[in-house]
C-alpha cells in the first residue's frame, strides 16, 4: 500500500504521519502545489496550521491544487484520512459532514485522550484549539443512524464540547475518515501507546 | 470597482466562546448590563463584479453551516 501525506505551508505533523504510514507500507510527501496522486492508494491530510489557519481553520487549504486532486481521488473511492487540521480541511472541503469550532473552554487542549470505537477503546493524544465538532441536530441523527460516527470521546473525556462526544466521522461512502486526536503520534511503544495504528487500519477497512 | 464590507458572525444558537469571554470580562471593568455578545469577523474588499460577492461569501469568507454573513456596499449601491 502506498500512502501519500499532504504537506501545506504551516503543516506540522506530516513527518509523524509519514513515519506512521511507513510502518504500514510505502509513504511519500505530497507538496500542496502537486496535483499528481498517481500510484497513491491512500492519502493523509495531516495536522498543523495550514496557510496559518487564516479566516477559519482549513478554509484556505481546501483550495490548494493538492486538495483539488484529493477531492477527485475521494470521489473515485480513494481512501482519505484527515487528522486534526486535516479533519478541519476535509470538513471545509465538504468531503466530510459538519464543522470544527473553537473549543468550548477556549483552552488549547493537549493530552492523552480515551476514545470509543465500535471495535473497542483507543488511547491517543489530542492537541487542538478548534476541535468542537458541530453539525445541526438532524444531521447528527442521520450520521448516527448511518453509522458515520467513527470515534467518540469516552465518558468524561470530551475536551472541547463536541456534539454527542464525536471525535471523528466518516463520509457516507466510508472512504473518507477524519478525527481531531492524533493517531500518528501513537504508533510506537516508546510514546506509550500504539493504538494510533488501528486508526490507519480503520481507513483500509 | 465596488467597495464592500462583509460581516460574518456565528449562527444564532451556536455557542460563541469568544463572545462569552468578552461578556464575562466586561463587569470586571465596570461595564454592567451588557449581554448577548457575539464576536465575528469583518472583511473589506473591492470587487469588479459585485454580483459575485454572495458566491464568494458562500465559498470562502463564511462557512454557511456555522456562520451568517451580510454584505454591505460602501458606495451606496445595493
Amino acid at each position: 500500500m502506498v500512502w501519500g501525506v499532504l504537506q501545506f505551508p504551516g503543516s506540522c505533523d506530516e513527518r509523524d504521519a509519514l513515519r506512521a504510514c511507513s510502518l504500514l507500507g510505502e509513504a511519500r510527501l505530497v507538496w500542496h502545489e502537486e496535483r499528481d496522486l498517481g500510484g497513491i492508494d491512500a492519502v493523509v491530510v495531516p495536522g498543523g496550521f495550514s496557510y496559518g489557519d487564516y479566516l477559519r481553520a482549513g478554509a484556505i487549504a481546501r483550495f490548494s491544487p493538492a486538495m483539488e486532486a484529493v477531492a477527485e481521488f475521494a470521489a473515485a473511492g480513494g481512501s482519505v484520512l484527515g487528522i486534526c487540521n486535516g479533519f478541519q480541511v476535509l470538513c471545509e472541503a465538504g468531503l466530510l459532514p459538519g464543522a470544527l469550532l473553537l473549543n468550548e473552554t477556549r483552552r488549547f487542549t493537549c493530552r492523552q485522550l480515551e476514545l470509543l470505537t465500535p471495535r473497542g477503546g483507543l488511547s491517543i493524544p489530542g492537541k487542538h484549539g478548534e476541535g468542537r465538532y458541530y453539525a445541526p441536530e438532524e444531521l447528527l441523527d442521520e450520521l448516527e443512524a448511518r453509522g458515520q460516527v467513527a470515534y467518540r470521546y469516552a465518558p468524561g473525556e470530551n475536551p472541547n464540547g463536541s456534539a454527542r462526544d464525536i471525535a471523528g466521522v466518516r463520509n457516507e461512502a466510508g472512504n473518507v475518515l477524519g478525527l481531531m486526536p492524533h493517531p500518528e503520534h501513537a504508533v510506537d511503544p516508546l510514546t506509550g501507546s500504539t493504538d494510533g495504528l488501528k486508526v490507519f487500519e480503520d481507513l483500509a477497512r | 470597482m465596488v467597495r464592500a464590507r462583509v460581516l460574518i458572525r456565528p449562527k444564532e444558537g451556536i455557542l460563541d466562546p469568544q463572545g462569552k469571554a468578552v461578556e464575562r470580562a466586561l463587569p470586571a471593568l465596570g461595564f454592567e448590563g451588557v449581554g448577548h455578545v457575539r464576536v465575528g469577523r469583518m472583511v473589506e474588499l473591492e470587487a469588479e463584479d459585485p454580483a459575485r460577492l454572495g458566491e464568494l461569501c458562500e465559498k470562502l469568507l463564511a462557512n454557511p453551516l456555522i456562520e451568517d454573513y451580510e454584505i454591505e456596499r460602501l458606495d451606496g449601491g445595493a
